[in-house]
């Protein structure tokens, strides 16, 4: 399937205007869910962060510490691409699945359309940008924690943006970053397949999503594994 | 001209297909029928090598498909049209774009002359304001005369329609029928066709197959299946009342004739 994903191309005015249609949907669209998210979340981070700092000895800046580090490192990558194997994947499984079982891929196929090029490529090409979303989570994540911790009376300002600066390992977000490049591509990948490959009815288009969203997320917390074990240790 | 040489098809160890050959003449309508499970579908998809024969020859112009390079292969799927069953129409696009969409993908003519192109082949197909609107907001029988129009949109050599007219009422499966008809006089196209609807075969069959489990049981032409001493395409063909009366009638004007003509001799 991969191979033929990059096979024979489809016409770029056409696939451009698919491409720019695909990131509208799956990251344009998605954004909205993701701050939402991302925001509360971490202002719960930081809030159960501080509700545990019980030893007066402990300085207050470990709010904005841990807040950052859980956001960053798990958090926004890997959290959020679990979201999004529910959002995005069903999607496109189920978009894709219903294109097969109202026999729309065949017209493509019949017409002498590569397939897997028309379908699934736009999908890779816009999910590249999809580091963008986890950028945007990662701010928001530590921003929603900033305003929890200040507005809920932890820590003060500046004793947050203490914690949020100290100890910083720029490598820290190459990783998150490199990890979301690799989720981006399961993400695209897995549910085309389980939308391009199912057979049946309405009822089993449900089914391939909820088997693509179970796929996707289980390959995305071994390859967060796998990953964090080379890169971190 | 379509030749198709002993050709074999399985799925999972069980024959579908069991060896059929025929002929499918250019400018002609050809019907393919046969109860469902009898191996139409199947057939269809081979011929349009969706899937692929595990046994035999499909000749397009004398060309075996398994001969072709992947370029040729590519033209000649250019040069097919095909009605789905369900129309097949694409769910993104309004009826002017799916209409547009094979030229917009294989031709380098701009926008405005694949817009006039589309809406030349509109008006044949009789669709009247509805370039605008979506697959689902329109009806069954203007589906289908979009997926009509967007298989001929690109002149092609080969029609292929599965259960044209399924899913309509008698009236407009007739229209259908006879829109098939017409254009593939129009155009000179081998047009190719699965049915079931009795009425096809009345009003279309120039040539017509019967299949049955997945043997080609019998062939001939619709004035040839009033006569037939074949058992399983009797039963087939004739299964209704309304049926066997029309036969009826028609075999015995056909015997007054042939007695008139002896008398007359």
């Amino acid at each position: 399937m991969i191979k033929s994903i990059f096979g024979k191309f489809t016409k770029w005015k056409i696939l451009k205007q698919l491409i720019l249609k695909d990131i509208d949907t799956l990251i344009i669209g998605s954004m909205g869910i993701v701050s939402f998210i991302s925001f509360f979340v971490g202002g719960v981070v930081s809030i159960q962060t501080a509700l545990n700092l019980e030893n007066p000895l402990l300085p207050k800046n470990l709010i904005g510490f841990a807040t950052r580090q859980s956001v960053i490192l798990e958090f926004a990558p890997t959290f959020i691409s679990i979201i999004m194997a529910g959002k995005v994947g069903s999607y496109i499984t189920s978009s894709i699945g219903t294109m097969r079982v109202t026999e729309q891929i065949d017209a493509l196929e019949v017409m002498g359309i590569n397939t897997y090029n028309y379908l699934i490529f736009p999908k890779i090409v816009a999910l590249s940008l999809y580091p963008l979303v986890i950028c945007v989570s990662m701010f928001l994540g530590v921003f929603g924690g900033y305003m929890a911790c200040v507005y809920g009376g932890f820590s003060s300002s500046s004793e947050f943006i203490e914690g949020i600066q100290l100890d910083f390992i720029p490598f820290h977000i190459t990783y998150a970053f490199i990890k979301t490049g690799f989720f981006s591509f399961v993400l695209a990948t897995i549910p085309s397949y389980h939308g391009y490959f199912m057979t049946g009815g309405a009822l089993e288009v449900g089914k391939a999503s909820t088997v693509s969203f179970v796929w996707t997320s289980v390959v995305i917390i071994l390859l967060n594994y796998l990953i964090t074990q080379m890169l971190l240790t | 001209m379509i030749e198709v040489q002993n050709i074999i098809k399985s799925f999972d160890g069980t024959e579908i297909i069991k060896g059929v050959s025929t002929v499918f003449d250019k400018g002609k309508t050809n019907l393919i029928i046969g109860q469902s499970g009898s191996g139409k579908t199947v057939f269809l998809k081979c011929l349009l090598s969706l899937f692929i024969a595990d046994s035999g020859k499909i000749l397009f112009e004398g060309k075996g498909l398994k001969k072709m390079s992947i370029k040729e292969r590519s033209i000649l799927r250019q040069e097919m049209g095909m009605v789905f069953q369900g129309s097949a129409l694409f769910d993104s696009m309004n009826v002017e774009e799916n209409i547009m969409f094979p030229m917009q993908m294989f031709t380098q003519k701009d926008d405005d002359e694949i817009r006039d192109r589309a809406n030349l082949v509109i008006k044949r197909v009789n669709l009247i304001n509805a370039n605008s609107k979506y697959p689902d907001e329109i009806s069954g029988g203007m589906k289908k005369r979009v997926a009509i129009a967007r298989a001929i949109v690109m002149n092609p050599k080969y029609l292929f329609c599965d259960e044209p007219n399924s899913g309509l009422d008698p009236k407009t499966a007739i229209l259908i029928d006879n829109l098939i008809q017409e254009i593939t006089a129009e155009y000179n196209i081998t047009t190719v066709i699965n049915t079931h609807d009795m009425n096809s075969v009345m009003e279309i069959g120039e040539k017509i197959i019967f299949l049955k489990d997945g043997l080609k049981s019998w062939e001939g032409t619709k004035e040839e299946i009033f006569n037939t001493e074949n058992e399983a395409v009797t039963n087939f063909v004739y299964s209704s009342d309304l049926f066997k009366k029309v036969r009826e009638v028609y075999l015995k004007d056909e015997s007054d004739e042939e007695q008139m003509g002896t008398t007359s001799a």
